[in-house]
């Protein structure tokens, strides 16, 4: 006689790979950069992230919160790789050629309020370059797990 | 500290007081209310703890970051037609940690108060809560932020409560809770969901006392509210808050709503929600408006 659907859900075995199957599921959606390049097409492609890039940076340069911390940062340099990063974070045809997250950010001792800052002004900026709300989102699901890697190093 | 004596003697005019407490916001202008991102401490609930309306939250009120200091001060009214319960309140948020909370509440027995023989009688009620953020944050962490609460409640008016069989006038809730925002989480919106766990022997969240012929001891009950954002300034959700008690005579319902949440800034929040409270001390179908109003500092 055949087990019940539900005995055989239940079973070691198929919860065992029920786990597996939910965990690569959960990594595959937090790891790998998107392989498709809407949320770059999204941001307007190269002139569209370049024209962001440039609002961001306006604003963290006259934001009095968090200006100090770029005093001695090459705005020019600084906006390439970011250009870089968004590019090749959203799906576009880039490679970042900076440090990690962590290694650039070691020694500056971030502090939450700081990095909340920084936030708000990338958020005011794509509101500025005129980028959709749930356009918005999908960036901030993309930056946001990054503060771990820059708070307090 | 004024604040809250002027939010406490302004209870019996709400509509009066928000008014004044929105000028003060608006007269505060620029003054600096922390640095997290919009809507991120929530409102206040009718108990004074950061949530929606009567769901407490993990977020710590107001928006101070690991590095500062947040204060908020609300006033709320639910007004069903046989009852109308006005809050007030003031909180402290300690560097996303701590969140210390007071709130009056007043429930107006529009008609059982009459109906008693008892006109004009008022049930009133004081909570002091605090909260410790366990873990977590709820943008920025893949996990839910998580926090342990406790809530002590007196009541003020316990006349009523000891007759139909409330034991106790003040007791403790204590509850955890675990919100998480989901960043473009339903159709690139951002989605919110929240879940509490309160352990609590409250007879109507305390307006009736607590314990009873029905029990003396705490009873876990489950609580839940979610949402989307539909931009950085509103929000849209309902909650979910189930109830028991122990007034075997005056059977509770539990709680629901549906709501509208605005965030112009970082300085003021309004609440707009329709209710659906049930049955109320034999009184039945209490649906009705509830409005909050808070600013933060």
């Amino acid at each position: 006689m055949r087990p019940s659907l539900i005995g055989e859900f239940l079973s070691p075995r198929s919860l065992h790979r029920l786990a597996a199957s939910l965990l690569l599921a959960v990594s595959a959606a937090s790891a790998a950069p998107p392989s498709d390049d809407s949320l770059y097409q999204a941001l307007g492609a190269e002139a569209g992230v370049a024209t962001l890039v440039d609002k961001l940076l306006d604003r963290v340069y006259a934001d009095t919160r968090i200006a100090f911390l770029f005093a001695e940062t090459d705005r020019t340099n600084l906006a390439r790789l970011i250009r870089e990063q968004f590019c090749s974070e959203t799906g576009g045809p880039c490679a970042y050629s900076g440090r990690s997250m962590a290694e650039s950010h070691s020694g500056m001792g971030l502090k939450e309020k700081e990095f909340d800052a920084f936030v708000e002004d990338f958020i005011v900026a794509m509101e500025d370059a005129g980028v959709p709300y749930r356009t918005q989102n999908r960036m901030l699901r993309i930056f946001a797990p990054m503060r771990a890697d820059v708070i307090g190093k | 500290m004024s604040l809250l004596i002027f939010c406490g003697k302004a209870s019996k005019r709400p509509w009066r007081a928000m008014l004044a407490v929105a000028l003060l916001l608006a007269a505060a202008g620029t003054q600096a209310a922390g640095t997290r991102q919009l809507a991120t401490g929530g409102a206040s609930t009718i108990e004074g703890s950061a949530g929606g309306g009567i769901v407490p939250w993990a977020s710590i009120t107001g928006y101070p970051t690991g590095d500062e200091i947040g204060a908020t001060a609300f006033l709320s009214r639910v007004d069903t037609g046989d009852y109308s319960l006005d809050s007030a309140g003031a909180a402290l948020g300690l560097f996303n940690r701590i969140e210390l909370s007071v709130a009056r509440q007043d429930l107006d027995l529009i008609t059982l108060g009459p109906a008693l023989g008892l006109p004009g009688a008022h049930l009133r009620q004081h909570v002091v809560g605090v909260k410790l953020r366990l873990f977590g944050d709820v943008i920025y962490t893949d996990w839910p932020q998580v926090s342990l609460g406790v809530q002590y409640k007196k009541n003020r008016d316990f006349l009523i409560p000891s007759v139909v069989g409330a034991t106790d006038d003040s007791d403790v809730d204590i509850y955890l809770s675990a919100t998480k925002v989901f960043l473009a989480g339903v159709g690139n919106f951002n989605a919110f969901i929240n879940g509490t766990a309160r352990y609590t022997r409250a007879n109507e969240t305390g307006l009736l006392g607590f314990g009873g012929p029905g029990g003396n001891g705490r009873k876990l009950q489950a609580e839940v509210s979610g949402g989307l954002l539909f931009s950085r300034h509103f929000a849209v959700g309902a909650e979910y808050r189930m109830k028991s008690g122990s007034l075997p005579g005056l059977p509770e319902d539990d709680w629901r709503d549906v709501f509208v949440a605005w965030f112009p800034n970082r300085h003021v929040s309004v609440v707009l929600a329709y209710v659906d409270l049930g049955t109320i001390a034999t009184l039945n179908d209490q649906t009705g408006w509830y409005l909050s109003l808070q600013g933060a500092f």
